[in-house]
């Protein structure tokens, strides 16, 4: 059987890692991109193989037929007395969705970084972590157990750090590198500890295990495990209170913005609760939770995108509030739509990150959109892509965003969650806002570039280009996987993602065709609000911004400065435990804890003075030691005597 | 018992100093002295893997025995032999020899001729010292290598420390004979308990695994190993000779110090405590828990804060241990082999990182880390080597601090919630010490001249770290590799305790 050849899917990567790693600095520059985007080719390719074969599977398990899942053992990886853990890979129809999204883009991303790091000077440490990232990312969607799962996430964590700090040399970038990290370790002691208790309630880690049995287990345990779990998937995915690493990390090159800050690895904590949503569904309370930081998360993020002036900034913050988009979906059961989600996120965030690439790849590196205008006229083809990418991510009508978008909207009202479904729909008009803010100021208007920058504008290379072009046609193509139900067609990924959410037990009863209709007008409107409004100021009244700004300075300060998350934990954790430190080495470790054990030093010494006759140096000691210790055996048997009597 | 007819195991253990004194009758010539230290150490690594070549894995019992009468009227015999608890670590101390003997050769080279034969002579008896500890199963002999071994190591921190070695070696002195004097007491009474007992004077530690003590007897004897073994770890806050040790040691024997003797004091819990006394370990666990996190917590406090890169190495290992005291004293199959499993890693980790401090400080002139920034540039390769040491040090997966540390918390996290929530803050904080250090000295910008034009890795350099990066992602990638042989010992050892455990709530009942 074909599925069993899984293991090749991350095999190439690996394969590349190991090439890039040893040969990579004796390489030309171009075989060293060429061999890591081959790689990545062929485990896109052996993911697509592997994806229509599952096609011709039967979608149930009958007859004793697995259906669509498979494990495939690789080895035994740890076994501690009842702590097994076997490191098998996990094929089913939501892991197999996962890896071709990932190594999809990857495989985009790869060509692209080609032309785009073409100058730098560590070329093959790039492309070496690149493989090694998409290496760890299949690890984290094809592992069968909590922890070979740890380890993927654990993995891609690492390669975040890497590639945030590829300028090393620049302080800002290796600050966001280690905060990055530590970030993400603080998501990352939520999640270990999560497994721990799994580990302690289930006796397993493996997924085939743990999860067919959470409907047994407490519902008090179901809402620790999952809120641990969360605190993971908030790290990794960026969601309040953790989100604060995703912004900064925009240090980085952007191919690695757009691929692991905005299309995969940032997606992880998606994955891991639609993949865990039995523990969840146990606990209708951590549910909420997740829906409600979802929801939360969605929207703060949108107003802080609303007024930042960096390009790569409001994409990130887009990026923070699209994620709170998928686990509002995931917290009201609709799990296919948040994975559906994830899949034309990462192609039209991707694609947009791609753009914002091309543009500071023709314009020396300038990230400020009140410092370009009029590209579309320079940049013709990174227009056409980023228009689209625009689009889709607003939630226009047929573009790919509009679908996914409305699957996660209708779902939540569908499940009754009313409220975060508000947030949603407020926020739909938020994105279509920021979105054409971007595309306007930095594409339409007068040119307000330096003279010295305007100079040397040119269109990126064809290398660049074509990866936005493709990602551009799955932008906008990509939706019609998955058409709204109205429409009686059926969607596509959630009947393929079916066998996956079976067993939940949270019942959708899909609304009136009327209520649909009248959902996605809502929608439609929020949108065309957004558009119109961000016609209105950045086309229509050019200036009226500035004015806006004034009038509501401090909100907008707040705004911009993403209401102060960073210095609040700087404050009120960093600091602080950093004083702790210091005075623990100054005060406790210098001082007390020395004085009191020389000073029993000190006391020996005197009571040495009476042998010091006897010997000299150290022997003298040793002596001492001897003696006294004689005298603790006698004091010992003395005691001993008087308790018994 | 012996599979292989004759003393391989003695062999293994002696060898080293053997080596030592034969090395007096090679002259003085430093260089010749270097290549036959690290001769002798590397034959002995090959004979210890033939050891485990030939290890039984089923058997939880000592294996390569070797046993001969030695003071007859008092009992006291030569018993060496080894199970899966004493194999790795016997394994890391024949294997981080040769890695000190390396790290020595440079270190020499500086100082007059005529100090290598004495150096290299300490070292190696240390080797057997520390060898001798981890196969001895009679308990003189145990007190005899575990005190033999700190005779060459106050020499040699004594002798070629910095420039406070005096004061170092004198607490470093003070400590370790204050807790060593201790066991000699406990093992002493624990002999005329047994002899009290069952007539029989004898210091055979499987002879006195199965005697019954009372709960008074349990506690001094108890307090009096736990000591001795928790300065020797060392256990928060009988730690303080532990900065003071490391910094003024030179590098070769801070690896012995911190990567093998630390070993010492969780090898003497786990033989001597878990199965002696298990009713205390469970009544002392609570207090012990709270010492060692205390460790973790406030090592990496101070860790993060130190200036010195040194410093920060020698915090995190007291961070690190106190990880591994949380393990043994969970007193399960995962605590135990995850901690033994953490202590190996620990070896390979903290070693790695003394010698890439060594390397730093030979190329700079300064450890301190705010002279350094940038130097990922200047010195590319070892960049990369230090951030893979790094990263295993935190326990990422993959690298070999991450197999113990999650096993020994899954084991911990059975016995209490609260001690693996506290004990798991260790790995947040971790990183944060670990990657500060990076930060400040590899990445930020190459500003300073000096900083420039410093050489990158050697190539004997680089065949001293190498075999320990290797290891790293060996023990990372195949655990069980390193799990499977002591599997049995360990299981061995804790249904022991647990029947204990019945017989001594049984006595305490009549």
């Amino acid at each position: 059987m074909l599925l069993d050849y899984v293991w090749l899917i991350p095999l190439f990567p690996l394969a590349g890692v190991l090439i890039n790693a040893f040969l990579g600095r004796w390489l030309p520059r171009r075989l060293v991109a060429a061999i890591a985007s081959l790689a990545i080719v062929a485990s896109f390719a052996m993911a697509a193989v592997l994806f229509f074969q599952m096609l011709g599977l039967p979608a149930e398990a009958e007859g004793g037929g697995a259906g669509r899942q498979r494990i495939v053992p690789i080895f035994s990886w740890i076994v501690s007395g009842d702590f097994v853990v076997e490191a098998n890979i996990l094929l089913d129809p939501l892991s197999i969705v996962m890896a071709l999204v990932v190594t999809g883009v990857s495989a985009l991303i790869h060509i692209y970084s080609a032309g785009y790091m073409a100058g730098e000077e560590y070329h093959n440490r790039y492309f070496t972590w690149l493989n090694l990232f998409v290496f760890m990312m299949l690890i984290l969607v094809l592992g069968d157990s909590f922890l070979t799962m740890y380890v993927g996430w654990e993995g891609v964590g690492l390669c975040s750090y890497l590639l945030i700090g590829y300028w090393f040399e620049r302080e800002s970038a290796a600050n966001a590198a280690k905060k990055a990290f530590l970030v993400n370790r603080v998501g990352d002691f939520g999640l270990a500890l999560g497994i721990m208790l799994i580990f302690a309630t289930f006796g397993s880690v493996a997924f085939g295990q743990v999860l067919p049995a959470a409907a047994s287990i407490p519902a008090g345990t179901a809402t620790a495990i999952a809120l641990l779990l969360f605190l993971g998937a908030a790290g990794k995915s960026a969601q309040i209170p953790l989100h604060v690493w995703l912004p900064d990390a925009m240090e980085g090159p952007t191919p690695v913005s757009a691929l692991i800050h905005a299309a995969t690895m940032v997606t992880a904590g998606v994955y891991m609760v639609a993949r865990t949503h039995a523990l969840f569904e146990v606990s209708l309370s951590a549910l909420n939770w997740v829906m409600w930081i979802g929801a939360l998360t969605a929207f703060l993020a949108a107003t802080v995108a609303l007024v930042q002036k960096d390009i790569k900034r409001v994409l990130a913050y887009s990026t923070i509030s699209q994620l709170g988009y998928m686990f509002l979906a995931l917290g009201a059961g609709a799990y296919a739509a948040a994975i559906f989600h994830l899949a034309t996120h990462a192609f039209f965030k991707g694609l947009l990150f791609l753009g914002a690439g091309s543009v500071m790849h023709a314009l020396s590196g300038e990230l400020d959109i009140f410092k370009m205008g009029e590209l579309r006229k320079k940049l013709p083809w990174t227009f056409r892509t980023f228009l689209i990418g625009v689009l889709a991510l607003s939630g226009v009508p047929f573009f790919s965003g509009f679908f996914s978008k409305e699957a996660i909207l209708s779902g939540a009202f569908e499940g009754g969650a009313i409220v975060p479904w508000l947030l949603g729909l407020v926020t739909a008009g938020l994105t279509a806002f920021y979105a054409f803010r971007v595309l306007f100021v930095a594409f339409y208007g007068k040119s307000r570039l330096d003279k010295k920058v305007e100079r040397h504008v040119h269109e990126s290379p064809w290398v660049m280009i074509v990866p936005m072009a493709l990602l551009a046609v799955l932008a906008f193509a990509g939706g019609y996987i998955g058409l709204p139900r109205v429409l009686g067609i059926g969607s596509a990924v959630e009947e393929f993602l079916a066998p996956v959410f079976a067993d939940s037990t949270l019942v959708h009863t899909a609304g009136e065709a009327t209520l649909e209709w009248l959902l996605i007008g809502l929608s439609v409107v929020a949108v065309a609000a957004g558009i119109l409004a961000a016609w209105w100021i950045y086309v229509r009244n050019w200036g009226l911004a500035g004015r806006l700004t004034q009038s509501a300075r401090r909100l907008y300060d707040l705004a911009f400065a993403g209401y102060h998350a960073d210095r609040a934990y700087m404050e009120a954790i960093v600091q602080p435990l950093r004083m702790l430190g210091e005075g623990l080495a100054g005060a406790v470790e210098q001082r007390s804890i020395d004085r009191a054990v020389n000073g029993v030093g000190e006391l020996v010494g005197l009571a040495g003075e009476g042998l010091r006759r006897l010997q000299t140096g150290l022997v003298r000691n040793y002596a001492l030691a001897m003696f006294l210790g004689v005298v603790a055996i006698l004091a010992y048997f003395v005691l001993r005597g008087v308790l018994s009597w | 018992m012996n599979p292989l007819g004759f003393p391989l195991l003695s062999i293994v253990i002696f060898l080293p100093l053997a080596g030592g004194l034969v090395g007096l009758l090679l002259g003085g010539r430093r260089r010749l002295l270097g290549l036959w230290a690290l001769l002798v150490t590397l034959v002995d690594l090959g004979l210890a893997c033939v050891l485990w070549g030939f290890f039984n894995y089923g058997s939880g019992g000592m294996q390569f025995v070797d046993r001969l009468p030695w003071v007859q009227s008092l009992g006291i015999s030569y018993f060496v032999g080894i199970d899966g608890v004493s194999l790795w670590l016997l394994l890391l101390a024949a294997f981080l020899s040769p890695i000190a003997v390396l790290t020595s050769w440079k270190f020499l080279e500086g100082r007059p001729e005529g100090e290598a034969r004495g150096y290299y002579l300490l070292l190696l008896a240390l080797e057997t010292g520390v060898l001798g500890v981890f196969a001895a199963v009679d308990l003189v002999l145990f007190y005899i290598f575990w005190e033999a071994m700190l005779v060459p190591a106050y020499f040699l921190l004594g002798r070629w420390g910095g420039e406070r070695r005096i004061y170092a070696t004198l607490k470093f002195f003070l400590y370790t004979m204050a807790g060593s004097a201790l066991m000699l007491v406990a093992i002493l009474a624990l002999a005329v308990l047994n002899l009290q007992q069952t007539g029989v004077l004898t210091f055979d530690l499987l002879a006195l695994y199965d005697l019954p003590l009372a709960w008074m007897a349990q506690l001094w004897l108890f307090v009096a190993f736990v000591l001795a073994f928790a300065v020797k770890a060392p256990i928060w806050p009988l730690h303080t000779w532990l900065p003071d040790a490391y910094l003024e040691s030179p590098t070769p024997v801070t690896i012995l110090l911190a990567g093998v003797l630390s070993k010492m004091g969780i090898y003497g819990l786990i033989r001597f405590c878990l199965p002696l006394f298990p009713d205390l370990v469970q009544a002392a666990r609570p207090w012990i828990w709270v010492l060692a996190i205390i460790g973790i917590i406030y090592g990496s406090l101070v860790a993060l804060v130190q200036r010195d890169m040194k410093g920060l190495v020698a915090y995190s290992s007291l961070a690190h241990m106190g990880m591994i005291v949380v393990g043994v004293l969970a007193a399960n199959p995962q605590g135990v082999q995850g901690a033994l499993i953490l202590s190996i890693s620990h070896g390979l980790t903290v070693s790695a990182l003394f010698i890439v401090v060594d390397l730093l400080e030979r190329r700079r002139g300064t450890r301190r880390i705010d002279d350094f920034g940038g130097l990922w540039h200047s010195v590319p390769l070892l960049g990369s080597l230090l951030l893979t040491v790094a990263m295993a040090s935190v326990g990422l997966p993959g690298l070999s601090g991450f197999p113990g540390e999650f096993t020994l918390l899954v084991g911990v996290f059975r016995e209490s919630v609260a001690a693996a929530v506290f004990a798991t803050l260790g790995i947040v904080l971790g990183a944060w010490y670990m990657l500060s250090m990076f930060r400040q000295a590899f990445a930020g910008p190459l500003d300073r001249p000096e900083n420039r034009t410093l050489p990158d890795l050697r190539w004997r350099e680089a065949a001293v770290l190498l075999p320990l990066v290797v290891l790293m992602f060996v023990l990372g990638v195949v655990p069980n590799l390193f799990l499977r042989p002591t599997d049995a010992a360990v299981d061995s050892l804790l249904s022991r305790a647990e029947e204990r455990r019945v017989v001594l709530m049984d006595t305490s009942d009549q």
